[in-house]
C-alpha cells in the first residue's frame, strides 16, 4: 500500500467576509460611523443599548448592501428580515447583534477568479450576502487588570458575503479576497481596508481525498489581519489536517486562531462553536420591504466594475491589456489615470507615469490615492510640457519629485528651480543668430525656403543651449532671426 | 428634615378631583396656577403615602422638579402660543418609562437609582402639552406580573380596598389616579398590563393600536406586544391624554403614520346603530357571576342607548394565554440581556471574571418572576425547541389576530367583555405563577393581535370595582372611545371611582 501524501489530498475553502460599509452614520443611530474618533465618543442613547432605546434603520446602508449584492451577481430580495443574535459579550451592548438570518438581503451569486492570474477561470458561488451590525471593541492592554470598552464601533453596519466552499488552494482564496475587495470598492460600498477593520475575514477549510465528492470536516480560522496571512493560514491548517488524516485521526470541528507570529493555527479556547444564538426575528424592525424598480436602480447606478473598465481602457485609450490590468487593479488608479489621459491626451504617458512614479510615491507617502499631492490634472500638465518639449525627461521627474512634495503645480515648480526651458526672447536670439552664423549653407537654403530645414535648426539652437531652450518659442523665432533685422 | 411645602389651597385640591379640561381651562384663564395644582397632587400624595396603610404608589417623585415646572408654565402664559390640552396638569409615569431628573428602575433592583440621559416621546409629548410630572408609580419588575407584588420596592395596595393589590403591572399608576394624586398617569401593556389594574382600581385604562404610541423610551418587555397606555379617571380624561401621547414617531420603527383623531370629539357621538360584538369565549360557564352580572347589564345599557348586540365568536382565544407566555418571554429574554452590569445599573464583580460578573450581577439584579420569564424564554428560543414553542406561537397568533379581523369585517363595531376574570384579590392571595397569569386571560389577545382595547369601571361586587373591556379594531380607538363615552354616561352613579377610600 502506498502512503498517502499531501498532494492526494485538496484543499476546500469557503471565505466568510465581513465589511464596513461606508456610511456617514451607524446603522440603527445617527452616531458618526467614523474610524478613529476618541473613545465612546461615538455614541448615543441606541448604540450604548440605554433602556428603552430603539433602532432605526439607516437606508443608505440598505442602498450600500443592495449595491454589494447586485455586483456579486446575488438575487436581492424584496423582503428580508433583521433578526436577532442573542449572546452575551462586553462590547456587544444590547446582548444581541442585530443581523439577518434565515430570511438574508441577497443570496445566490457569483464571481469568476483566475483571469487576472491568466489561469483558468474559476467560478465561485455566493451563498449570501446579509446585513448587520458591528460590536464595539474591548480594550485588554489599556489598564492593568481590567478589559476597557470602546463602543464607537458599536453598530456600524457591515454586511457578511458568505461563499460556497468552491476555492481548492490558499491562492485561489487569495485571489477571491482581492476581487471581492476591487469589485467592493469599484461599486463605492466600503473602504475594504484590512487595516483600519473594515474588511475582516473567516475562513473555513477542510481536506479530502482528491476525487472524493463529500466534504470533509470543517474548521474555521479566525483573527487573520491580511490577504497574505489568510493564505498562509490556509496552508497551514491544511497541513495540519492532512497530517491528522494521514495519522488515522479525524477533524473535529472547531475554530482556529492564526498565530502570525508562529505560522500556525491553534485551537480556540472559546466555546463558540457550542454557541446557541437564539436567532428569533428582530420585533423592533419591520420587515425590511425593498421596491422592486428601486433595486433595479440601484443596479443601474452602480459605477463601472473593474471587467467591464478594464474593457472600456483598452477600446477607448488603445493602451494594451496587461497594461489595462494593472491600472484597474484599484478603482482610484485607474480613475487618475483616465484624468490624466484625458486631460493631457497622452494615455501611453499616462500609463507609464501612473503605473511608475505615482504608484511609487503613493506607496512610499504611505497615503491614499485621494489624499495624493499630485492632482491628475496636474500631472497632465507635466506630460503636456514633456511632449511639447518645455521640459526634458530628466527635469520632468525632478518637478514630479517637488510636487509630490509641495503640491504645487508643475509650471511654477519648474519656474522655481529653474528646470523650465529658457524662453527669454534675448537669450533665445542670441542662440540662433550664433546657429544661423555657424551654419552659413544651411542658413541660405533656410532663407531660400527650404522650410524643412527649420527642424535641424531648431535642435541645433537645443543643443547649444543644452536643451534649456524653449524649442516652442526657437520655432516661432527662428523665421524672423533669419530674414535679420528689418 | 426639610420644611413642609404650604398646603395646596382647597380649590386647587378640588379642581384636582374634577375633569382635566376644566382644571386646563381654569389654568389657561389664570383662573387656577400650575403650582397650586403640583401641591395638590403632592398633598394627595404624602396623605395616601404615610403611616401603616401607605399605598406605596410612587418609587420616587420629584417636587423640586415639579414646582420649577409649574413655574415655567406660568411664565409662560400670556405669551403668543397657548398652553397645550394638558396645561398644568399633574401626571404620573410608570417607572418603566424613560424619565429625565428621576430614576427609571422598572421596579427592579438591577436598575436601582439609573436616570435616563434622555427623555422618552410619550414624556417629551406629555411636557410639550404643558403636563407637569409629579413622579415614578410603583410597578411589577420589567412589567412581568398582574398585581405589582413583583416590585423590589414593596407592592402597591388597591386604594379602594388596601388589603388588595391594585392589579399590575401598572398598579401604581392605576392606584394614582384612583387615589386622587393625578388625573391622568401612564402604564404600560403587554398583556394587560393597563386595564387589568385600571379594572382592579375602578378608573379607565387605554391600550392604544400596537403602532399608535411611540415606544422610543419605554423600557422593552415583549417588544412586538408593548404599548404605552392612559390611565384616567374618565374616559374624557383617558381619551384626551391619548390624543396627547398619539402619533407616528421617527424614532420607532414599529410607530405607524396614521393620522391621530380628535378622541373627546366621540362624547356626544350617541351609539345609534353601533353593533357591539358579545364573544363568548369571553363569558365561559364558569366566569365569576358578579361579574358577569355586571356585563349584562352593560350590554343593557347598550341596548337602551341603540346600539345591537351581536353574539360572536373568537374561536382561536383559549391559546391566548400559552402564546402570550412563549412570545412574552422570549422577546423579554433577549430585551433583558443588556443588564448585564458592564455600562449602567447593578454591576456584581465576582472572583469567576466576567462570566461570574455575569451571572452575580443578574442573580441578584432581577427578582424570581423576572428570572422565571427569562429562562422561559431562552428555552422557547433554544436550537431543537425553537420550531416547536416560537415558531409554532407565532402561527397561532396569525390566527388569534385573524379572528380579530373576521368578526369586525363582519359587521361588529367594537367588542364588549369582561377585563378581569375576578375582581381585585388581596395581597399574597395569588402564590401560584400560573394561577396570576390567568388575571390576563380576557386582554392578552388584544396585545397579541395588536387591537386597540380599554377597560371602563362597570360597577362593583361588594364595593370592588369590575371593568369591562371595549375592544376595537386596528386604529379604532375613536369608534372605542364613542362606544366607552356611551357606557360611561349609561352607567353613571353606578360606581364612583376613588371615592371609596374617602
Ligand atoms: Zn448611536
Amino acid at each position: 500500500m502506498t502512503a498517502v501524501t499531501e498532494r492526494e489530498y485538496e484543499m476546500v475553502v469557503g471565505l466568510e467576509v465581513h465589511v464596513q460599509l461606508k456610511t456617514r452614520t451607524k446603522a440603527f443611530c445617527s452616531c458618526s460611523a467614523d474610524f478613529g474618533a476618541p473613545p465612546n465618543t461615538n455614541v448615543c442613547p441606541v448604540c450604548l443599548a440605554l433602556p428603552g432605546a430603539l433602532p432605526v434603520l439607516n437606508h443608505h446602508a440598505v442602498e450600500l448592501a443592495v449595491r454589494a449584492a447586485i455586483a456579486l451577481e446575488c438575487k436581492v430580495h424584496e423582503t428580508s428580515v433583521f433578526a436577532r443574535k442573542n449572546y452575551f459579550y462586553p462590547d456587544l451592548p444590547k446582548g444581541y447583534q442585530i443581523s439577518q438570518y434565515d430570511k438574508p438581503l441577497a443570496e445566490k451569486g457569483w464571481l469568476t477568479i483566475g483571469e487576472l492570474e491568466n489561469k483558468t477561470p474559476v467560478r465561485v458561488g455566493i451563498t449570501r450576502v446579509h446585513m448587520e451590525e458591528d460590536a464595539g471593541k474591548s480594550v485588554h492592554d489599556r489598564y492593568n487588570g481590567v478589559t476597557a470598552i470602546d463602543l464607537n464601533r458599536a453598530g456600524v453596519p457591515l454586511i457578511e458575503i458568505v461563499s460556497e466552499p468552491d476555492m481548492r488552494s490558499s491562492a485561489e482564496a487569495g485571489a477571491y479576497l482581492r476581487l471581492i475587495k476591487q469589485i467592493l470598492s469599484y461599486a463605492g460600498v466600503s473602504d475594504v481596508s484590512m487595516e483600519e477593520g473594515s474588511l475582516r475575514v473567516d475562513a473555513n477549510v477542510s481536506a479530502r481525498l482528491r476525487g472524493a465528492t463529500k466534504l470533509g470536516t470543517k474548521t474555521e480560522i479566525k483573527n487573520v489581519n491580511s490577504f497574505s496571512a489568510v493564505e498562509r493560514a490556509l496552508d497551514s491548517e491544511f497541513t495540519r489536517q492532512v497530517a491528522l488524516l494521514k495519522s488515522g485521526g479525524t477533524v473535529s470541528q472547531q475554530t482556529m486562531l492564526w498565530d502570525g507570529a508562529r505560522g500556525e493555527t491553534r485551537p480556540s479556547r472559546s466555546k463558540e462553536e457550542s454557541h446557541d444564538y437564539r436567532y428569533f426575528p428582530e420585533p423592533d424592525l419591520p420587515p425590511l420591504a425593498l421596491d422592486a424598480e428601486w433595486i433595479a436602480r440601484v443596479g443601474r447606478e452602480i459605477p463601472e466594475l473593474p471587467d467591464a473598465r478594464r474593457k472600456r481602457l483598452v477600446d477607448e485609450y488603445k493602451i494594451t491589456p496587461p497594461d489595462a490590468e494593472l491600472l484597474t487593479s484599484s478603482a482610484g488608479f485607474s480613475e487618475y489615470f483616465e484624468a490624466v489621459a484625458r486631460a493631457s491626451l497622452d494615455p501611453k504617458g499616462a500609463v507609464n507615469w501612473v503605473m511608475g512614479e505615482v504608484s511609487a510615491a503613493v506607496n512610499a507617502a504611505g497615503v491614499h490615492l485621494d489624499e495624493f499631492a499630485v492632482r491628475p490634472a496636474d500631472l497632465a500638465e507635466l506630460l503636456r510640457m514633456l511632449r511639447d518639449d518645455v521640459v526634458s525627461h530628466t527635469a520632468a521627474k525632478r518637478i514630479f519629485a517637488r510636487m509630490v512634495e509641495t503640491g504645487k503645480p508643475p509650471v511654477q515648480v519648474a519656474a522655481e528651480e529653474g528646470l523650465q526651458k529658457v524662453d527669454d526672447d534675448s537669450a533665445l536670439a542670441g542662440w540662433i543668430d550664433e546657429v544661423l552664423a555657424e551654419n552659413p549653407s544651411e542658413a541660405a537654403r533656410y532663407r531660400a525656403g527650404e522650410t524643412k530645414l527649420q527642424g535641424v535648426l531648431v535642435g541645433l539652437v537645443m543643443k547649444k543651449s543644452k536643451g534649456s531652450a524653449d524649442p516652442k518659442k526657437v520655432n516661432q523665432l527662428l523665421p524672423e532671426r533669419a530674414r535679420g533685422p528689418s | 428634615m426639610k420644611a413642609q411645602p404650604a398646603r395646596a389651597s382647597a380649590a386647587a385640591a378640588k379642581l384636582l378631583a374634577g375633569p382635566l379640561t376644566e382644571c386646563v381651562a381654569c389654568i389657561r384663564e389664570g383662573a387656577a396656577i400650575p403650582a397650586d395644582m403640583v401641591s395638590a397632587s403632592f398633598d394627595r400624595a404624602d396623605e395616601v403615602g404615610a403611616g401603616k396603610d401607605a399605598l406605596n404608589i410612587f418609587i420616587s417623585t420629584d417636587r423640586e422638579g415639579a414646582t420649577e415646572s409649574a413655574k415655567q408654565l406660568t411664565a409662560h402664559l400670556g405669551r403668543a402660543e397657548p398652553l397645550g390640552n394638558l396645561a398644568g396638569v399633574p401626571v404620573a409615569l410608570k417607572d418603566n418609562i424613560a424619565t429625565l431628573g428621576m430614576p427609571t428602575t422598572c421596579g427592579s433592583r438591577i436598575l436601582e437609582g439609573y436616570v435616563s440621559p434622555y427623555e422618552a416621546t410619550v414624556v417629551r409629548r406629555l411636557r410639550a402639552n404643558g403636563a407637569v410630572i409629579v413622579g415614578k408609580t410603583n410597578m411589577d419588575e420589567f412589567a412581568m406580573g398582574s398585581s405589582t407584588e413583583n416590585s423590589a420596592y414593596g407592592p402597591t395596595r388597591n386604594p379602594v380596598d388596601i388589603r388588595r393589590v391594585p392589579g399590575g403591572s401598572s398598579g401604581g399608576s392605576a392606584a394614582a389616579v384612583a387615589a386622587g394624586i393625578v388625573r391622568l398617569a401612564l402604564g404600560s401593556e403587554t398583556g394587560g398590563s393597563v386595564r387589568q389594574p385600571a379594572s382592579f382600581c375602578g378608573v379607565v385604562g387605554v391600550k392604544p393600536t400596537y403602532g399608535r404610541v411611540s415606544r422610543y423610551g419605554l423600557v422593552a418587555f415583549g417588544s412586538s406586544l408593548d404599548q404605552v397606555g392612559v390611565l384616567g379617571r374618565t374616559v374624557e380624561d383617558a381619551s384626551i391624554g391619548m390624543e396627547v401621547i398619539s402619533g407616528c414617531d421617527p424614532l420607532d420603527s414599529t410607530s405607524a403614520d396614521v393620522p391621530v383623531p380628535r378622541y373627546e370629539l366621540e362624547k356626544n357621538a350617541g351609539l345609534k346603530g353601533l353593533v357591539i360584538g358579545k364573544p363568548r369565549e369571553y363569558f365561559p360557564d364558569g366566569l365569576d357571576p358578579r361579574i358577569a352580572q355586571e356585563c349584562e347589564r352593560a350590554l343593557d345599557a347598550y341596548r337602551e342607548l341603540g346600539a345591537t348586540v351581536r353574539d360572536v365568536s373568537l374561536p382561536h382565544t383559549s391559546y391566548s394565554i400559552p402564546v402570550y407566555y412563549i412570545i412574552a418571554p422570549a422577546e423579554a429574554s433577549s430585551n433583558l440581556a443588556r443588564f448585564d452590569g458592564v455600562r449602567y445599573g447593578l454591576r456584581v464583580l465576582s472572583e469567576r471574571g466576567l462570566n461570574g460578573m455575569y451571572e452575580e450581577t443578574r442573580a441578584r439584579g432581577f427578582g424570581p418572576e423576572v428570572t422565571r420569564r427569562v429562562l422561559l424564554g431562552t428555552y422557547v428560543l433554544s436550537a431543537g425547541y425553537y420550531d416547536a414553542y416560537y415558531k409554532k406561537a407565532q402561527a397561532v397568533r396569525t390566527l388569534i389576530a385573524q379572528d380579530f379581523r373576521d368578526v369586525f369585517a363582519s359587521g361588529v363595531d367594537v367588542l364588549f367583555t369582561p377585563t378581569t376574570p375576578t375582581p381585585a384579590f388581596e395581597l399574597g392571595a395569588v402564590k401560584d405563577a400560573y394561577e396570576m397569569y390567568l388575571s390576563d386571560i380576557f386582554t392578552a389577545s388584544a396585545n397579541l393581535a395588536g387591537v386597540p382595547a380599554m377597560s371602563v369601571p362597570i360597577g362593583d361586587a361588594a364595593g370592588l370595582p369590575i371593568g369591562g373591556q371595549i375592544i376595537a379594531p386596528h386604529f379604532g380607538e375613536s369608534v372605542m372611545f364613542r362606544a366607552a363615552f356611551g357606557l360611561e354616561r349609561a352607567l353613571a352613579g353606578n360606581f364612583v371611582p376613588g371615592e371609596q377610600d374617602a
